[in-house]
């Protein structure tokens, strides 16, 4: 009954883990199970009315999820999270607590097409307007603010080129502009950078990638960092403001330090739906049981692809922050010292054909639209996930026409190497 | 100072863990100052669980006397309660805090914690009660640290902290749930206490 700590690895494998208290069962089981039986009207009404710990249905929260909220929540060191559908579910959730229709966020320019399409039309059309900021700037988010500005978001390890961002930096403009930082840690993994420990007040993830790290389940999280005073002036309304939903409760008030993760639960999740499912939260956590050793290993293989590549005749550049040379390699040493991802992009000499031979003759590398997966991956975003983009966008966000972007897997490195070697080399 | 010499000085800003489990185990009996009876208030529900959880709760509201809060009478005042009691909660801004540790440390016998809420803190106030042996639990539930404790909490998603490879009873209503499961410390969450801190430095 010690204080004492657990180091990383340890947390990995047994935090928000416990023995099923009914039948003993070692391994997290599968609670999968719409509803929850109340003891008694009182039970339900208390568990209603938020005065209650427990399960009510699935879409409000779920025995096996509530596992992978701990776990991701000890590893991020913040003190609670919410477990949902995606990715992109986790990011409407996060930013439906923060921004009214009208409001403004601000998002670095270099993140996850995806996410560049989501904030640009999906959530134009809610009211809520993305200003876009360059993360090699960092004045750029100071003069993106404005009285209308609700938060700031960008991602630790920037797809698709693997660019380092200075979280520092950008958690003081955050600070002194008196709202919160959102940092997406997705491509990081906690295990490589926890932005928590540099300024974040939020995290999301997409549990897809390299928390479940096996290709096989979606699943996206938000994490709470307990750091932000949300009563301030009625900026955060959902948060500081009685709550009709729960005749007038006022969320930071009764929940402290993780009002926002239950804000999340309670006020998005339950209304807008994007539950996760408990068979995937349990291939998530099974995942992530092993994420210390795959993402050392994804880590060392993409160092030492991103070598191969740098040398070859073919390849025209390499933007890999482990690379000593990257415009971003000090940042890496600084933030991600275990190693830099194993995202990255490289562009050929032959521009846009070559790519798409280089793509067509690999043997190993799948050529699909993931990243985080065990196996090696290729894809050529200006025609994939950032083709929506236009031609300038594209390649502001590092998505130029000859790109080609690498997930890199946990295979023996050898044999990456030498697909590659022969893909570029006929 | 030398009567002061086995007293260590709590760090306000991170409890132990086996600090907070001693007091939530050893208390039976819990006045609760500023207990409101509005099912919406953080006071109801805190009251409302701890009962729920077994311990003798004292609602301490001038407003609501000659009322019941879940079948237990308001009393104006601490000097009202007219028995030993073992745990002062204050619901109260931190603005208001010294007055009622000034109340408490009146009471023969003194209690033997004052608990003050979530948001609360007032350091001149703790320091007072501490000198007379009194522990001092500041900017804290105890609804949410005896869930976190008995890991009920975590079906919230909330980091409890914990680690426990030990099978846990099932749990049912109304029982005590054990605080004293042989965990381990499992996962930080600096960087909120942090915020807590400078928080309070800068009011």
């Amino acid at each position: 009954m010690s204080d004492r700590l657990p180091g990383f690895s340890t947390l990995a494998v047994h935090a928000g883990a416990q023995p099923d208290p009914t039948t003993g069962a070692r391994a997290t089981p599968i609670y999968q199970t719409t509803s929850f039986v109340f003891n008694d009207a009182d039970h339900a009404a208390s568990l209603f009315g938020l005065q209650a710990f427990g399960n009510i249905y699935t879409r409000i929260g779920n025995p096996t999820n509530a596992v992978l909220e701990e776990r991701v929540a000890a590893l991020e060191g913040g003190t609670a999270a919410l477990a949902v559908a995606s990715g992109h579910a986790a990011q409407v959730v996060v930013l439906q607590q923060l921004l009214q229709p009208g409001d403004e966020f601000i998002a670095a320019r270099k993140l996850y097409g995806g996410s560049i399409n989501q904030f640009t039309h999906a959530f134009k059309s809610f009211g809520w307007n993305v200003v876009w900021a360059d993360p090699d700037d960092i004045a750029s988010f100071e003069r993106a603010v404005t009285p209308r500005t609700k938060a700031i978001f960008i991602e630790s390890i920037a797809n698709p080129a693997g660019s380092i961002t200075d979280i520092e930096a950008i958690s003081t403009v955050a600070r002194k502009a008196g709202m919160p930082l959102i940092v997406d840690n997705t491509l990081a993994s906690p295990y490589l950078i926890r932005p928590i420990d540099h300024g974040a007040d939020i995290v999301v993830h997409s549990l897809t990638k390299f928390l479940g790290g096996h290709g096989n389940s979606l699943g996206g999280i938000i994490v709470d960092a307990g750091t932000f005073d949300w009563s301030t002036g009625g900026k955060y309304p959902m948060l500081s403001e009685p709550r009709p939903e729960y005749h007038g409760i006022r969320l930071q008030e009764t929940f402290g330090n993780f009002a926002f993760a239950i804000a999340c639960r309670v006020l998005g999740l339950r209304d807008l739906g994007p539950a996760l499912s408990p068979f995937n939260a349990f291939m998530i956590l099974t995942g992530i049981e092993t994420l210390p050793l795959r993402m050392q290993r994804h880590c060392d293989n993409a160092k030492a692809v991103a070598e191969f590549l740098a040398g070859h005749p073919a390849v025209a550049s390499v933007s890999y922050a482990g690379l000593p040379s990257d415009k971003y390699h000090q940042l890496a040493r600084k933030y991600a010292p275990k190693g830099a991802g194993a995202v990255f992009t490289f562009s050929l000499k032959g521009g846009y054909d070559a790519g798409v031979n280089l793509v067509s003759k690999l043997q190993l590398f799948s050529h699909l639209a993931n990243v985080g997966d065990t196996r090696s991956l290729v894809i050529h975003p200006a025609s994939t996930t950032h083709s929506q983009l236009d031609d300038a966008a594209k390649v502001k966000s590092g998505a130029g026409p000859d790109v080609v972007r690498l997930s890199i897997g946990i295979e023996d490195k050898e044999d990456l190497i030498a697909d590659l070697e022969q893909a570029l080399g006929a | 100072m030398s009567n002061n010499k086995k007293r260590q000085v709590m760090n306000h800003d991170a409890y132990p863990d086996n600090y907070i489990r001693g007091i939530l185990n050893s208390v039976k009996s819990i006045a609760m100052v500023g207990a409101s009876p509005v099912n919406v208030r953080p006071s109801y529900f805190a009251f409302k669980y701890l009962a729920q959880r077994g311990y003798d709760m004292i609602p301490v509201n001038p407003g609501h006397v000659g009322k019941e809060l879940l079948g237990k009478p308001f009393v104006a005042s601490l000097s009202d309660i007219g028995r030993p009691v073992d745990m002062i909660d204050i619901f109260r801004n931190s603005s208001h805090i010294m007055p009622v540790v000034e109340e408490a440390l009146a009471l023969d016998p003194l209690p033997k914690v004052i608990w003050m809420q979530l948001g609360a803190r007032d350091d001149a106030a703790a320091a007072k009660a501490e000198s007379v042996g009194i522990k001092v639990v500041m900017n804290r539930c105890p609804k949410i640290e005896y869930g976190r404790l008995s890991s009920e909490i975590s079906w919230m998603g909330v980091n409890s902290r914990t680690l426990s490879s030990k099978r846990a009873p099932a749990p049912t209503q109304g029982m005590r749930l054990s605080l004293n499961r042989m965990s381990v410390g499992g996962g930080d969450t600096a960087a909120s206490d942090r915020a807590a801190k400078n928080k309070t430095e800068q009011s």
